[in-house]
Protein backbone atom coordinates (compact mmCIF):
# COMPACT_ATOMS: atom_id res chain seq x y z
CA UNK A 1 0.00 0.00 0.00
CA UNK A 2 1.66 3.26 -1.36
CA UNK A 3 2.19 5.83 1.24
CA UNK A 4 0.24 9.17 0.81
CA UNK A 5 3.27 11.12 -0.07
CA UNK A 6 3.13 14.91 2.57
CA UNK A 7 1.80 17.48 1.17
CA UNK A 8 3.95 20.70 0.51
CA UNK A 9 3.60 23.21 3.01
CA UNK A 10 2.08 25.82 2.15
CA UNK A 11 3.38 29.57 2.82
CA UNK A 12 2.09 31.12 5.77
CA UNK A 13 2.24 34.51 7.34
CA UNK A 14 2.03 35.51 10.71
CA UNK A 15 3.51 38.89 12.18
CA UNK A 16 6.57 37.03 13.38
CA UNK A 17 6.99 35.60 10.23
CA UNK A 18 6.46 39.23 8.36
CA UNK A 19 9.26 41.18 10.81
CA UNK A 20 11.60 38.17 10.36
CA UNK A 21 11.61 38.93 6.84
CA UNK A 22 11.37 42.43 7.09
CA UNK A 23 14.97 42.65 9.29
CA UNK A 24 16.24 39.58 6.94
CA UNK A 25 15.90 42.02 3.94
CA UNK A 26 17.07 45.58 5.84
CA UNK A 27 19.28 44.37 8.20
CA UNK A 28 21.69 41.25 6.40
CA UNK A 29 24.82 40.38 8.78
CA UNK A 30 26.79 41.22 5.80
CA UNK A 31 26.10 44.84 5.94
CA UNK A 32 25.45 45.36 9.36
CA UNK A 33 29.11 43.41 9.83
CA UNK A 34 30.88 43.95 6.46
CA UNK A 35 34.02 42.16 6.23
CA UNK A 36 34.76 44.74 3.08
CA UNK A 37 35.01 48.35 2.38
CA UNK A 38 35.37 51.01 -0.36
CA UNK A 39 38.93 52.01 -0.95
CA UNK A 40 37.88 55.51 -0.48
CA UNK A 41 37.41 54.66 2.93
CA UNK A 42 41.14 55.28 3.93
CA UNK A 43 40.94 58.94 5.75
CA UNK A 44 41.54 59.21 9.62
CA UNK A 45 38.13 60.90 9.72
CA UNK A 46 36.59 57.91 9.37
CA UNK A 47 37.81 56.79 12.73
CA UNK A 48 36.34 59.72 14.66
CA UNK A 49 32.65 58.23 15.09
CA UNK A 50 33.98 54.95 16.39
CA UNK A 51 36.12 56.88 18.94
CA UNK A 52 33.25 59.10 19.76
CA UNK A 53 31.58 55.65 20.43
CA UNK A 54 34.57 54.68 22.63
CA UNK A 55 34.29 57.70 24.59
CA UNK A 56 30.47 57.01 25.15
CA UNK A 57 30.98 52.98 26.43
CA UNK A 58 33.64 54.45 28.99
CA UNK A 59 31.09 57.26 30.29
CA UNK A 60 28.29 54.02 30.69
CA UNK A 61 31.28 51.70 32.37
CA UNK A 62 31.85 54.67 34.70
CA UNK A 63 28.70 56.35 35.20
CA UNK A 64 27.35 52.69 36.20
CA UNK A 65 29.90 52.60 39.01
CA UNK A 66 28.83 56.34 40.03
CA UNK A 67 25.14 55.50 40.07
CA UNK A 68 25.66 52.41 41.86
CA UNK A 69 27.65 53.82 45.14
CA UNK A 70 26.18 57.27 44.91
CA UNK A 71 26.70 60.76 45.44
CA UNK A 72 28.93 60.46 48.99
CA UNK A 73 31.44 57.79 47.10
CA UNK A 74 32.25 60.20 44.39
CA UNK A 75 32.99 62.94 46.64
CA UNK A 76 34.57 61.34 49.66
CA UNK A 77 36.66 57.53 48.41
CA UNK A 78 39.62 57.96 46.83
CA UNK A 79 38.29 55.25 43.74
CA UNK A 80 34.77 57.40 43.82
CA UNK A 81 37.05 60.19 42.52
CA UNK A 82 38.69 58.46 40.36
CA UNK A 83 35.81 56.94 39.04
CA UNK A 84 34.31 60.65 38.89
CA UNK A 85 37.42 61.76 36.87
CA UNK A 86 36.90 58.50 34.24
CA UNK A 87 33.45 60.12 34.05
CA UNK A 88 34.54 63.67 33.62
CA UNK A 89 37.17 62.94 30.64
CA UNK A 90 35.24 60.30 28.77
CA UNK A 91 32.98 62.97 28.45
CA UNK A 92 35.56 65.21 27.08
CA UNK A 93 36.63 62.71 24.61
CA UNK A 94 33.33 61.70 23.56
CA UNK A 95 32.28 65.14 22.87
CA UNK A 96 35.63 65.83 21.07
CA UNK A 97 35.27 63.01 19.11
CA UNK A 98 31.80 63.49 18.23
CA UNK A 99 32.32 66.92 16.86
CA UNK A 100 35.08 66.16 14.92
CA UNK A 101 32.89 63.53 13.24
CA UNK A 102 29.88 66.03 12.75
CA UNK A 103 32.68 68.20 10.91
CA UNK A 104 34.18 65.39 9.31
CA UNK A 105 30.55 64.73 7.50
CA UNK A 106 29.70 68.13 7.07
CA UNK A 107 32.46 68.55 4.72
CA UNK A 108 32.03 64.98 3.24
CA UNK A 109 28.93 65.74 2.68
CA UNK A 110 27.79 63.00 4.13
CA UNK A 111 24.29 63.07 3.66
CA UNK A 112 24.06 62.34 0.12
CA UNK A 113 22.18 59.77 -1.62
CA UNK A 114 19.28 58.86 0.73
CA UNK A 115 21.75 59.51 3.87
CA UNK A 116 20.07 62.54 5.17
CA UNK A 117 18.21 60.47 7.77
CA UNK A 118 21.57 59.41 9.21
CA UNK A 119 22.69 63.24 9.31
CA UNK A 120 19.36 64.23 10.82
CA UNK A 121 19.71 61.38 13.57
CA UNK A 122 23.24 62.28 14.19
CA UNK A 123 22.17 66.13 14.83
CA UNK A 124 19.59 65.15 17.01
CA UNK A 125 22.08 62.80 19.14
CA UNK A 126 24.76 65.86 19.18
CA UNK A 127 21.71 67.86 20.53
CA UNK A 128 20.57 65.51 23.37
CA UNK A 129 24.53 64.09 24.17
CA UNK A 130 24.28 67.86 25.10
CA UNK A 131 20.93 68.16 27.38
CA UNK A 132 22.82 64.38 28.97
CA UNK A 133 25.85 66.47 30.12
CA UNK A 134 23.91 69.25 31.09
CA UNK A 135 22.07 67.23 33.70
CA UNK A 136 25.36 65.27 34.56
CA UNK A 137 26.92 68.64 35.50
CA UNK A 138 23.84 69.69 37.97
CA UNK A 139 23.93 66.69 39.69
CA UNK A 140 27.51 66.87 40.50
CA UNK A 141 26.69 67.67 44.43
CA UNK A 142 29.60 70.28 44.19
CA UNK A 143 30.04 74.09 44.43
CA UNK A 144 30.16 73.84 39.72
CA UNK A 145 26.69 71.99 39.83
CA UNK A 146 25.20 74.22 42.54
CA UNK A 147 26.04 77.22 40.60
CA UNK A 148 25.03 76.03 36.64
CA UNK A 149 21.78 75.14 38.64
CA UNK A 150 21.07 78.23 39.96
CA UNK A 151 22.36 79.95 36.70
CA UNK A 152 20.78 78.03 34.00
CA UNK A 153 17.09 78.24 35.80
CA UNK A 154 16.89 81.29 34.07
CA UNK A 155 17.49 80.28 30.56
CA UNK A 156 14.23 77.12 31.27
CA UNK A 157 12.03 79.68 33.15
CA UNK A 158 12.47 82.34 30.35
CA UNK A 159 10.91 79.51 27.62
CA UNK A 160 8.42 78.31 30.32
CA UNK A 161 9.55 74.79 31.15
CA UNK A 162 11.20 75.98 34.37
CA UNK A 163 8.74 73.61 36.25
CA UNK A 164 8.45 70.87 34.13
CA UNK A 165 12.34 70.58 33.70
CA UNK A 166 13.33 71.84 37.45
CA UNK A 167 17.54 72.05 37.48
CA UNK A 168 17.35 73.21 41.31
CA UNK A 169 15.73 69.82 42.07
CA UNK A 170 18.43 67.55 41.86
CA UNK A 171 16.26 64.25 42.03
CA UNK A 172 14.65 64.93 39.12
CA UNK A 173 18.01 65.92 37.21
CA UNK A 174 19.51 63.02 38.23
CA UNK A 175 17.22 60.45 37.18
CA UNK A 176 16.80 62.57 33.71
CA UNK A 177 20.83 62.15 33.25
CA UNK A 178 21.48 58.30 34.53
CA UNK A 179 18.20 57.05 33.14
CA UNK A 180 16.27 58.72 30.59
CA UNK A 181 18.63 60.26 28.29
CA UNK A 182 21.25 57.54 28.41
CA UNK A 183 18.26 55.15 27.05
CA UNK A 184 17.42 57.89 24.70
CA UNK A 185 20.78 57.90 23.40
CA UNK A 186 21.77 54.47 23.29
CA UNK A 187 18.41 53.82 20.98
CA UNK A 188 19.23 56.95 18.93
CA UNK A 189 22.82 55.64 18.36
CA UNK A 190 21.84 51.76 17.42
CA UNK A 191 19.14 53.57 14.72
CA UNK A 192 22.15 55.91 13.57
CA UNK A 193 24.53 52.44 13.63
CA UNK A 194 21.98 50.55 11.76
CA UNK A 195 21.52 53.66 8.77
CA UNK A 196 25.16 53.89 8.22
CA UNK A 197 25.70 49.86 7.96
CA UNK A 198 22.84 50.26 5.68
CA UNK A 199 22.86 52.68 3.44
CA UNK A 200 27.30 52.15 3.60
CA UNK A 201 30.18 54.85 3.31
CA UNK A 202 28.88 57.57 1.27
CA UNK A 203 30.57 58.06 -1.83
CA UNK A 204 33.41 60.80 -2.53
CA UNK A 205 31.94 64.51 -3.84
CA UNK A 206 32.18 64.73 -7.30
CA UNK A 207 32.66 60.66 -8.12
CA UNK A 208 29.94 59.46 -10.74
CA UNK A 209 27.85 56.67 -9.59
CA UNK A 210 27.60 53.90 -11.67
CA UNK A 211 23.63 53.39 -11.53
CA UNK A 212 21.41 56.19 -10.98
CA UNK A 213 19.78 56.33 -7.33
CA UNK A 214 16.35 55.07 -7.19
CA UNK A 215 14.05 57.27 -5.83
CA UNK A 216 14.01 56.00 -2.40
CA UNK A 217 17.27 56.27 -1.70
CA UNK A 218 17.33 60.16 -2.98
CA UNK A 219 17.41 62.52 -0.26
CA UNK A 220 13.68 64.03 -0.24
CA UNK B 1 15.81 44.92 -3.60
CA UNK B 2 17.04 43.95 -0.51
CA UNK B 3 20.13 46.26 1.72
CA UNK B 4 22.88 43.88 0.60
CA UNK B 5 21.58 44.45 -3.15
CA UNK B 6 21.32 47.72 -2.39
CA UNK B 7 24.77 48.37 -1.10
CA UNK B 8 26.00 46.26 -3.94
CA UNK B 9 24.62 48.41 -6.02
CA UNK B 10 25.87 51.90 -5.08
CA UNK B 11 29.61 50.37 -4.50
CA UNK B 12 29.40 48.88 -8.28
CA UNK B 13 32.71 49.70 -9.81
CA UNK B 14 34.51 50.73 -7.06
CA UNK B 15 37.29 49.05 -5.61
CA UNK B 16 36.84 46.76 -2.43
CA UNK B 17 39.05 46.11 -0.22
CA UNK B 18 38.97 44.17 3.10
CA UNK B 19 39.13 45.77 6.78
CA UNK B 20 37.80 44.14 10.17
CA UNK B 21 35.09 46.17 11.62
CA UNK B 22 35.16 44.65 15.15
CA UNK B 23 38.62 44.73 15.22
CA UNK B 24 38.89 48.60 14.56
CA UNK B 25 36.36 49.31 17.40
CA UNK B 26 38.70 47.41 20.13
CA UNK B 27 41.77 48.99 18.88
CA UNK B 28 39.73 52.52 19.42
CA UNK B 29 38.23 51.64 23.12
CA UNK B 30 42.12 50.36 23.59
CA UNK B 31 43.26 53.92 22.55
CA UNK B 32 40.61 55.94 24.27
CA UNK B 33 41.21 53.92 27.50
CA UNK B 34 44.62 54.94 27.56
CA UNK B 35 43.67 58.70 27.28
CA UNK B 36 40.64 58.71 29.38
CA UNK B 37 42.95 56.78 32.36
CA UNK B 38 45.56 58.91 31.86
CA UNK B 39 43.64 62.22 31.81
CA UNK B 40 41.66 60.85 34.74
CA UNK B 41 45.03 59.65 36.77
CA UNK B 42 47.07 62.91 36.17
CA UNK B 43 44.50 65.62 35.91
CA UNK B 44 41.61 64.31 38.33
CA UNK B 45 38.77 66.56 38.64
CA UNK B 46 37.26 69.30 40.02
CA UNK B 47 35.35 69.24 43.20
CA UNK B 48 35.14 72.21 45.23
CA UNK B 49 32.64 71.95 47.63
CA UNK B 50 29.02 73.09 47.80
CA UNK B 51 28.00 76.39 49.26
CA UNK B 52 25.45 75.67 51.96
CA UNK B 53 23.64 78.50 53.98
CA UNK B 54 25.89 77.45 56.63
CA UNK B 55 29.15 78.20 55.26
CA UNK B 56 27.33 81.91 53.54
CA UNK B 57 26.05 82.66 57.22
CA UNK B 58 29.50 81.91 58.82
CA UNK B 59 31.98 83.55 56.34
CA UNK B 60 29.46 86.68 54.85
CA UNK B 61 27.19 86.96 57.97
CA UNK B 62 26.42 90.48 56.30
CA UNK B 63 25.64 89.18 52.81
CA UNK B 64 23.23 86.87 54.93
CA UNK B 65 21.68 89.26 56.77
CA UNK B 66 21.26 91.64 54.11
CA UNK B 67 19.82 88.97 51.39
CA UNK B 68 17.45 88.19 54.89
CA UNK B 69 16.21 91.34 55.08
CA UNK B 70 15.44 91.23 51.53
CA UNK B 71 13.33 88.35 51.37
CA UNK B 72 11.01 89.30 54.58
CA UNK B 73 10.66 92.85 52.64
CA UNK B 74 9.81 90.96 49.56
CA UNK B 75 12.62 93.22 46.98
CA UNK B 76 14.82 89.82 46.92
CA UNK B 77 15.34 88.19 43.50
CA UNK B 78 13.22 85.41 44.13
CA UNK B 79 10.46 87.64 45.19
CA UNK B 80 10.33 89.71 42.19
CA UNK B 81 11.61 87.13 40.13
CA UNK B 82 7.92 85.99 38.31
CA UNK B 83 6.90 83.10 36.99
CA UNK B 84 7.46 79.70 37.86
CA UNK B 85 7.72 81.47 40.97
CA UNK B 86 5.43 84.48 41.90
CA UNK B 87 3.34 86.46 40.22
CA UNK B 88 5.16 89.84 40.10
CA UNK B 89 4.21 91.49 37.20
CA UNK B 90 5.57 92.89 34.07
CA UNK B 91 9.31 90.54 34.76
CA UNK B 92 8.88 87.54 32.95
CA UNK B 93 10.96 87.52 29.88
CA UNK B 94 9.18 88.52 26.65
CA UNK B 95 9.88 88.61 23.06
CA UNK B 96 6.56 91.60 21.90
CA UNK B 97 3.78 89.47 23.02
CA UNK B 98 4.96 86.37 23.16
CA UNK B 99 6.06 85.28 26.57
CA UNK B 100 6.44 81.21 27.71
CA UNK B 101 7.43 82.18 30.73
CA UNK B 102 3.90 83.75 31.92
CA UNK B 103 2.10 81.37 30.04
CA UNK B 104 3.15 78.62 32.15
CA UNK B 105 1.93 80.54 34.80
CA UNK B 106 3.03 80.20 38.96
CA UNK B 107 3.81 76.25 39.29
CA UNK B 108 6.26 76.38 42.04
CA UNK B 109 5.02 78.96 44.65
CA UNK B 110 7.35 80.16 46.83
CA UNK B 111 7.00 83.11 49.13
CA UNK B 112 10.57 84.27 50.22
CA UNK B 113 9.49 86.06 52.98
CA UNK B 114 7.38 83.14 54.39
CA UNK B 115 9.78 80.55 53.04
CA UNK B 116 13.14 81.66 53.90
CA UNK B 117 12.42 83.31 57.20
CA UNK B 118 9.14 83.53 58.84
CA UNK B 119 8.82 79.39 58.39
CA UNK B 120 11.79 78.28 59.37
CA UNK B 121 12.14 81.32 62.57
CA UNK B 122 8.67 79.65 63.73
CA UNK B 123 10.63 76.28 64.52
CA UNK B 124 13.57 77.99 66.53
CA UNK B 125 10.93 80.17 68.34
CA UNK B 126 9.97 76.88 70.41
CA UNK B 127 11.81 77.34 73.47
CA UNK B 128 13.53 80.73 72.85
CA UNK B 129 11.33 83.48 74.04
CA UNK B 130 13.44 86.07 72.18
CA UNK B 131 12.58 84.63 68.50
CA UNK B 132 9.18 84.05 69.24
CA UNK B 133 8.32 87.77 71.07
CA UNK B 134 9.86 88.94 68.31
CA UNK B 135 7.85 86.92 65.25
CA UNK B 136 4.71 88.13 67.38
CA UNK B 137 5.40 91.42 67.50
CA UNK B 138 6.55 91.61 63.81
CA UNK B 139 3.34 89.35 62.78
CA UNK B 140 1.02 92.08 65.01
CA UNK B 141 2.48 95.10 62.90
CA UNK B 142 0.78 96.57 60.17
CA UNK B 143 2.36 96.17 56.64
CA UNK B 144 3.58 99.60 56.58
CA UNK B 145 5.61 99.49 60.22
CA UNK B 146 7.11 96.50 58.72
CA UNK B 147 8.30 98.19 55.47
CA UNK B 148 9.55 101.42 57.87
CA UNK B 149 11.32 98.66 60.23
CA UNK B 150 12.72 96.53 57.11
CA UNK B 151 13.65 100.16 54.85
CA UNK B 152 15.61 101.57 57.78
CA UNK B 153 17.33 98.03 58.89
CA UNK B 154 18.35 97.50 55.21
CA UNK B 155 19.78 100.87 55.29
CA UNK B 156 21.96 100.27 58.11
CA UNK B 157 23.01 96.98 57.16
CA UNK B 158 25.27 99.06 54.54
CA UNK B 159 27.81 100.18 57.62
CA UNK B 160 27.22 96.57 59.48
CA UNK B 161 29.59 95.04 61.53
CA UNK B 162 30.67 91.77 62.36
CA UNK B 163 31.40 91.15 66.09
CA UNK B 164 31.15 87.70 68.16
CA UNK B 165 29.55 86.01 65.38
CA UNK B 166 26.61 88.72 65.24
CA UNK B 167 25.46 91.32 62.81
CA UNK B 168 25.53 95.05 64.47
CA UNK B 169 23.80 97.96 62.88
CA UNK B 170 23.94 101.60 64.07
CA UNK B 171 21.25 102.52 66.67
CA UNK B 172 17.89 102.78 65.28
CA UNK B 173 14.24 101.85 65.30
CA UNK B 174 13.82 98.79 63.70
CA UNK B 175 11.59 96.93 66.03
CA UNK B 176 11.94 93.03 66.28
CA UNK B 177 14.06 93.09 63.02
CA UNK B 178 17.57 92.75 64.54
CA UNK B 179 16.16 90.10 66.60
CA UNK B 180 14.54 88.22 63.98
CA UNK B 181 17.61 87.77 61.95
CA UNK B 182 19.73 87.21 64.65
CA UNK B 183 17.51 84.01 65.17
CA UNK B 184 17.96 83.36 61.18
CA UNK B 185 21.60 83.81 61.22
CA UNK B 186 22.44 81.58 64.33
CA UNK B 187 19.88 79.02 62.74
CA UNK B 188 21.70 78.87 59.57
CA UNK B 189 25.17 78.79 61.37
CA UNK B 190 24.07 75.64 62.87
CA UNK B 191 23.38 74.11 59.34
CA UNK B 192 19.73 74.19 61.01
CA UNK B 193 18.71 76.22 57.82
CA UNK B 194 19.69 74.12 55.14
CA UNK B 195 17.45 71.37 56.60
CA UNK B 196 14.60 73.39 57.03
CA UNK B 197 14.25 74.67 53.67
CA UNK B 198 14.53 71.27 52.36
CA UNK B 199 11.98 69.97 54.54
CA UNK B 200 8.55 68.89 52.39
CA UNK B 201 6.63 67.09 55.28
CA UNK B 202 8.64 63.87 54.08
CA UNK B 203 11.47 61.87 55.24
CA UNK B 204 13.15 61.71 51.77
CA UNK B 205 14.03 65.22 50.00
CA UNK B 206 16.20 65.60 46.49
CA UNK B 207 14.29 69.09 45.85
CA UNK B 208 16.83 72.27 46.45
CA UNK B 209 14.83 74.94 44.86
CA UNK B 210 14.49 76.49 47.97
CA UNK B 211 17.96 76.38 49.27
CA UNK B 212 19.75 77.35 46.07
CA UNK B 213 16.91 80.29 45.25
CA UNK B 214 18.12 81.96 48.81
CA UNK B 215 21.84 81.68 48.09
CA UNK B 216 21.32 82.63 44.56
CA UNK B 217 19.95 85.98 46.36
CA UNK B 218 22.93 87.02 47.60
CA UNK B 219 26.42 87.98 46.26
CA UNK B 220 28.30 85.28 48.50
CA UNK B 221 27.76 82.77 45.92
CA UNK B 222 27.74 84.96 42.45
CA UNK B 223 30.96 86.67 44.12
CA UNK B 224 32.55 82.90 44.52
CA UNK B 225 31.16 82.13 40.68
CA UNK B 226 33.20 85.02 39.07
CA UNK B 227 36.14 84.12 41.09
CA UNK B 228 36.24 81.13 39.29
CA UNK B 229 35.16 82.68 35.69
CA UNK B 230 31.54 81.28 35.31
CA UNK B 231 29.16 83.88 35.81
CA UNK B 232 27.33 84.40 31.83
CA UNK B 233 29.34 87.39 31.38
CA UNK B 234 32.69 85.49 31.55
CA UNK B 235 31.33 82.45 29.02
CA UNK B 236 30.34 80.94 32.63
CA UNK B 237 27.83 78.18 31.26
CA UNK B 238 30.84 76.01 29.47
CA UNK B 239 33.50 76.58 32.36
CA UNK B 240 34.23 74.28 35.14
CA UNK B 241 35.83 75.62 38.67
CA UNK B 242 40.18 75.61 38.44
CA UNK B 243 41.61 75.36 35.22
CA UNK B 244 39.38 72.18 34.00
CA UNK B 245 37.29 71.72 30.89
CA UNK B 246 33.92 72.17 31.50
CA UNK B 247 30.83 72.07 28.55
CA UNK B 248 33.00 73.92 26.37
CA UNK B 249 30.60 72.38 23.38
CA UNK B 250 28.15 75.27 24.84
CA UNK B 251 30.10 77.86 23.49
CA UNK B 252 27.34 78.93 20.80
CA UNK B 253 25.07 79.14 23.82
CA UNK B 254 27.65 81.49 25.96
CA UNK B 255 28.41 83.12 22.97
CA UNK B 256 25.32 85.86 22.50
CA UNK B 257 25.89 86.37 26.43
CA UNK B 258 28.92 88.29 25.80
CA UNK B 259 28.11 91.57 23.82
CA UNK B 260 25.43 94.27 23.03
CA UNK B 261 22.86 94.05 22.42
CA UNK B 262 22.12 90.90 24.33
CA UNK B 263 23.75 92.09 27.66
CA UNK B 264 23.13 95.78 27.12
CA UNK B 265 22.47 98.81 24.83
CA UNK B 266 23.66 98.92 21.42
CA UNK B 267 23.44 101.68 18.81
CA UNK B 268 21.99 99.88 15.70
CA UNK B 269 21.23 101.74 12.55
CA UNK B 270 20.46 105.09 14.64
CA UNK B 271 17.85 102.77 17.44
CA UNK B 272 18.95 101.99 20.84
CA UNK B 273 18.48 98.34 21.13
CA UNK B 274 18.77 96.49 24.32
CA UNK B 275 17.55 92.73 24.59
CA UNK B 276 19.17 92.37 27.76
CA UNK B 277 15.92 92.22 29.74
CA UNK B 278 15.40 88.84 27.78
CA UNK B 279 18.46 87.53 26.77
CA UNK B 280 17.72 84.10 27.50
CA UNK B 281 14.54 83.19 25.65
CA UNK B 282 15.67 84.86 22.60
CA UNK B 283 19.44 82.87 22.95
CA UNK B 284 17.70 79.73 23.53
CA UNK B 285 14.85 80.20 20.87
CA UNK B 286 18.41 81.05 18.59
CA UNK B 287 19.73 77.62 19.60
CA UNK B 288 17.07 76.01 18.57
CA UNK B 289 16.61 77.91 15.01
CA UNK B 290 20.49 77.18 14.63
CA UNK B 291 19.80 73.48 16.12
CA UNK B 292 17.01 72.57 13.51
CA UNK B 293 18.86 74.58 10.55
CA UNK B 294 21.83 71.89 11.53
CA UNK B 295 19.83 68.94 11.50
CA UNK B 296 17.97 69.80 8.22
CA UNK B 297 21.25 70.89 6.31
CA UNK B 298 21.12 68.15 3.69
CA UNK B 299 17.89 69.85 2.24
CA UNK B 300 19.21 73.80 2.47
CA UNK B 301 20.49 75.13 -0.39
CA UNK B 302 24.14 77.01 0.07
CA UNK B 303 24.44 75.63 3.36
CA UNK B 304 24.53 71.74 1.78
CA UNK B 305 26.75 73.39 -1.40
CA UNK B 306 29.80 74.16 0.98
CA UNK B 307 31.40 71.57 1.16
CA UNK B 308 31.71 70.90 -2.56
CA UNK B 309 32.85 74.68 -2.64
CA UNK B 310 35.19 74.42 0.08
CA UNK B 311 38.00 71.73 -0.70
CA UNK B 312 38.36 69.92 2.19
CA UNK B 313 36.67 66.80 0.77
CA UNK B 314 39.99 66.85 -1.36
CA UNK B 315 42.31 66.57 1.56
CA UNK B 316 40.31 63.54 3.51
CA UNK B 317 39.72 62.26 0.20
CA UNK B 318 43.44 62.96 -1.43
CA UNK B 319 44.73 59.48 -1.64
CA UNK B 320 41.21 58.29 -3.67
CA UNK B 321 41.62 61.36 -6.02
CA UNK B 322 45.37 60.80 -6.41
CA UNK B 323 44.81 57.23 -7.40
CA UNK B 324 40.91 57.86 -9.62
Amino acid sequence: MREASPKPQAEHSSWTLSIRRLLARNLPLSNLLPDRQPVYVGSWVYIFGVLAIAGLIWIIGSGVLLAFFGPQWWHESNIGRFVNSLHLWSVQVFFVFMVLHLWGQYFMAGWRDGRAPTWMIGVVIFAFSIAAAFTGFVSQQNFAGEWIAVNAKDATNSFGIGSLFNVLNFGQMYGIHVVLLPLLLATLLGIHLVLVRMRGVVRPIGLKRAAPPSDEERPS
Amino acid sequence: MNAADRQAKYYAGIKMIHFDLVKEMVLALFVVSLVVVGLAGVLSSPDDPAVTLQTWATKDPVDFVTTATSELAGTSGTAGYGPPYNNTADVAQAIGPISPQSLAGVRIPIDPAQDFVLKPLGFAAVGNPTISTALQTYAAASSDQQQTWLTSYTDALGNATVANDEVSVASGDYGPVPDLMTGLLGLARTGALDGLLLSNGNLFQTDFTKPLLFLGDGNYLPNLAAAQHLTGDQWGMMNETGMYPGQTWLWAFSFWYQFPPFNGPADILGQQIDWSANTDLIVIILMIVLTTLLALVPFIPILRDIPRWVPIHRLIWRKYYRNS
